[in-house]
């Protein structure tokens, strides 16, 4: 892999965002609404149930972690779009950029802007709401590692889904997370969901990340070896993302659909 | 030197084909250092399917494809270091500037001393008022020269033209046709060019290769082919196989 391309791919999402206000704006505003939102829910919360029960940790702490993971995989994902939306895949792949360093590209570009958003709502929630949430310690690193990680490997799922399908198929991508959501228990333990549910949710790296940030909030026993099983889970799924794309990049140049796609004469 | 050692592009017995239409057909040419080719048929007769096919984003059912002699289907990334394009239907993001939507596909293609390469193009294409205006909010004319400027970036050894001066005014077309013919003259590049209009096709090309329905029909001088088939003209001679195909013309076109 070579360093400048990637530099070039990377580069121009900053000029994106240098030159329109409208792409900076969601980078933070969404995050910070929901802290907001989520903030006054758990004060309010505190407020009614029985003295000592804080809502601030379990459920503003989830909704952060999970604003990270969506902002992660938005990242890939809305840096790979504006090649969709400026026509730009023959100009793109005509060059000896590589599959490789393209995704990188994309996935340094998400690591920019979602650590903007984590900064914002790191912000507002410890300061305004008083979130503790480096009561986590240095186990917040595995917990954003794999987010960050299963983040990633959806962004370049989703790109692939994308790629394959046409321009139309966007807006399947950006439900993907809330799909996701139910089943790797955000806000409540897995032990809630029925079995089928639980057994699709063992296989989603962040449930392990929500079922061990309420294990060390409650100050219950906290088992590492599930949590190492969540980073190897989210790593083997990054790879088969990437096998994914590849895939349906030789798929796109073989069938002669990545020619066309700048015309949208894709079905 | 031998042919093979001074051709840039080499194409042999190239096939594409979408599930029953055959776009290419068993197609097989050259282009060698310091030469035009110029690549003509009517619409869908498999011009732009070789071009994609030459830039890697259309894999071929058969044959083979190398640039400056590296084969495109093993090296990709090597092969397309050497080679550029420009095309009227693959214009540059307009979201971002010219001065940026240069440096962005200079990077990609590793060129160096990048800076003043992207001034030197800006004064060649006379587009250094406009480094810094989005490009989406230039005219067709313009939009085309920046495409033609990101085609020089990295001093291509093989250019690929399809139709550059279709969006030009008649005076820009004939500077840039004048600046093609000296690339190729002067710094040792291979040019393949698709034009429609045949009157620019006698200036600027050395040979041309006549496609219909994916296969070569004819191939030759365009300031000969039309009195050795009985045209007045390369227009007519066009005209006359686009509606009535010639049998097609046996084994390689060099």
């Amino acid at each position: 892999m070579n360093a400048r391309p990637i530099a070039g791919i990377v580069l121009r999402q900053l000029y994106l965002m240098r030159g329109s206000p409208v792409r900076v704006v969601p980078l933070f505003a969404w995050v910070a609404i929901d802290i907001v939102l989520w903030g006054f829910i758990t004060r309010y919360l505190n407020s009614v149930s029985a003295a000592g029960v804080d809502f601030v940790p379990t459920l503003l702490g989830a909704v952060l972690l999970w604003d990270f993971f969506i902002r992660i995989m938005q990242g890939v994902t809305t840096a790979f779009l504006e090649d969709v939306w400026s026509r730009n895949f023959l100009n793109l792949f005509a060059t000896p950029l590589s599959i490789a360093e393209y995704v990188t590209g994309l996935v340094i570009t998400s690591i920019a802007t979602s650590l903007i958003g984590l900064s914002v709502m790191l912000t507002l929630a410890t300061l305004v709401f008083g979130l503790p949430f480096f009561q986590l310690g240095l186990l917040l690193v595995p917990f954003l590692l794999v987010l960050f990680c299963f983040g990633i490997a959806l962004g370049i799922f989703a790109s692939a889904v994308v790629l394959r399908l046409g321009p139309a198929s966007e807006w399947l991508i950006w439900p993907m997370p809330a799909l996701i959501s139910p089943f790797v228990g955000v806000f409540y333990p897995l032990s809630t969901l029925p079995a089928w549910m639980r057994d699709v949710g063992y296989a989603l790296p962040p449930s392990y990340v929500f079922e061990g940030m309420r294990a060390v909030i409650n100050g219950q026993t906290f088992l590492a070896e599930q949590l190492a099983w969540g980073v190897v889970l989210a790593i083997v799924q990054i790879v088969l993302a990437g096998y994914v794309f590849s895939r349906v990049y030789r798929h796109v140049v073989r069938t002669g659909l990545l020619a066309r796609y700048s015309a949208e004469t894709v079905t | 030197m031998n042919a093979a050692a001074t051709d840039v592009l080499s194409v042999r017995d190239l096939s594409k084909s979408y599930s029953e239409l055959v776009a290419v057909d068993h197609v097989s040419f050259d282009v060698a250092r310091n030469e035009i080719l110029g690549l003509l048929g009517p619409n869908g007769a498999g011009k732009t399917t070789i071009i994609n096919t030459v830039l890697g984003v259309l894999a071929p059912m058969s044959g083979s494809i190398r640039i400056a002699g590296i084969d495109v289907a093993r090296r990709r990334s090597a092969a397309l270091e050497r080679a550029n394009f420009a095309a009227v239907y693959a214009t540059l993001p307009g979201n971002l500037t010219v001065a940026q939507n240069l440096r962005i596909f200079g990077l990609i293609y590793g060129v160096r001393d990048l800076a003043p390469r992207i001034e030197t193009l800006l004064e060649q294409f006379e587009l250094a008022r406009f480094s810094d205006t989005k490009c989406g909010v230039l005219s067709s004319g313009e939009q085309t020269r920046v495409g033609l400027a990101k085609a020089l970036l990295n001093r291509p050894e093989l250019l690929l033209l399809d139709e550059p001066t279709a969006w030009l005014d008649p005076s820009a077309a004939q500077i840039v046709r004048e600046r093609i013919r000296r690339l190729a003259r002067d710094e040792n590049c291979g040019i393949l060019w698709t034009s429609h209009n045949m009157h620019e096709v006698e200036e600027v090309c050395d040979r041309v290769l006549f496609l219909s329905h994916g296969k070569i029909l004819l191939a030759g001088d365009p300031r000969v082919l039309p009195s050795e088939h009985g045209a007045a003209t390369l227009e007519e001679l066009f005209i006359h196989f686009a509606r009535e195909p010639l049998a097609p013309s046996a084994g390689s076109t060099r």
